[in-house]
């Protein structure tokens, strides 16, 4: 890991790595939103608006998974002082807000047709909720200090305080009542989801995993670009 | 100790602190954190007249009545039930057998809802496999935790 803490090496990787993202992003998305919308059959309960479920849930994995990253990423900067972790933790914070409020937004789409409501304050939606503004402070904490290091080192830490969150978003629907049904996929019994509507959920998944990497890199490079603008503008004042 | 491993003590410390701390605040908040109570938590507990909560369950099967645009069903957990009364549009998912979860309160032994919200389970699958599965005699009810 030490290995790629060095920023030139840590740039050929991620230029390495981009193009590979990009094509598995778009091939596993166009096959996922095939399946998702006209390959997979209706819910029997649900009907056709289970459709929902393929833009919704795998938004919402990544939505804690950028998270965990970026709580994992703050953690490598403050112990090892390794400057890419940081540039990577920042370069996810967008990207996962964005996901956030996907999850959000799809689920409150979802919710009205078959729960009857946009928005209930039970501990799953609370959380996610609490997770976007989770994202949002670390952004702007990360730009408020005009000491980079110094806005850098409490992003990190909020990153790293926020991560008590993921655990209590998974587990909130097994821990306390909650309007939001319990886990279809990730459960000790096993998926509880016919695989003709696991496949277009997996496709899905796999495809935001490879889009979240493909934007990453894109913004990882810019952002060690911009560090290099800056220096250099520095230097010649 | 070099000061990695110093800072790495520090944030492994933090991080314990900051899980137990969440730990005991979650724990001492749970009644508030529930988002409905079931029929028999509510047997065991004493509710004041008019307080507004939420109740969830199933919609007992062979319950419901319509009038007009009011409705009577009854809510139970298999061990308790409560008999529920609304005036109002029930959600699509709305059906016996299936979850809900009603606000209002307590009136002279029933329960009088404001708002109906139906809840559905974490099975999906496509109406054939449910035909299947009840032909094979497979198919059973689920709980609607």
């Amino acid at each position: 890991m030490h290995r790629f803490a060095n920023p030139t090496r840590f740039v050929a990787l991620v230029r390495a790595v981009q193009p590979w993202a990009a094509g598995i992003a778009l091939v596993t998305l166009a096959a996922g939103l095939w399946f998702s919308l006209i390959a997979s059959p209706a819910d029997y309960q649900q009907g056709e608006t289970v459709r929902i479920m393929y833009v919704h849930v795998p938004a919402a994995w990544m939505a804690m998974f950028c998270y965990s990253s970026m709580a994992g990423a703050s953690a490598v900067t403050l112990v090892w002082r390794h400057a890419v972790a940081h540039v990577v933790a920042r370069a996810t914070a967008p990207i996962g807000a964005s996901f956030t409020f996907l999850a959000l937004a799809t689920g409150s789409l979802w919710g009205k047709p078959m729960w009857g409501t946009w928005w209930v304050w039970d501990a799953r939606l609370t959380s996610v909720l609490i997770l976007l503004f989770l994202y949002l402070g670390y952004m702007a904490i990360e730009n408020a200090f005009d000491d980079r290091a110094r806005g850098s080192r409490a992003a990190a830490i909020l990153a790293i305080v926020g991560a008590v969150n993921v655990p209590i978003i998974k587990f909130s629907v097994d821990w306390w009542n909650t309007l939001h049904q319990p886990a279809s996929v990730v459960r000790l019994d096993g998926p509880a989801i016919h695989p003709s509507m696991l496949t277009p959920l997996v496709l899905m998944a796999v495809g935001y995993t490879a889009l979240y990497l493909w934007i990453l890199a894109l913004r990882v490079r810019a952002d060690i670009n911009m560090s290099k603008v800056r220096a250099l503008t520095l230097r010649g004042a | 100790m070099k000061p990695k491993h110093q800072r790495l003590a520090l944030l492994g410390l933090g991080a314990l602190g900051l899980a137990g701390a969440a730990a005991l605040v979650l724990t001492a908040f749970e009644d508030n954190l529930v988002f409905f109570q079931t029929p028999t938590e509510l047997a065991t507990k004493s509710v004041a007249p008019n307080q507004r909560l939420r109740i969830g369950g199933l919609v007992q099967e062979g319950s419901l009545v319509k009038q007009g645009s009011d409705v009577r069903f009854v809510v139970t957990d298999l061990s308790h039930s409560i008999p529920v009364t609304y005036r109002g549009l029930l959600p699509d998912l709305f059906r016996e057998g299936q979850g809900v979860v009603a606000e209002g309160r307590f009136q002279d032994g029933t329960f009088a809802a404001s708002e109906v919200l139906a809840k559905h389970d974490e099975n999906y699958m496509p109406p054939e496999v449910v035909e299947a599965l009840k032909k094979s005699g497979e198919w059973q009810r689920t709980t609607g935790k």
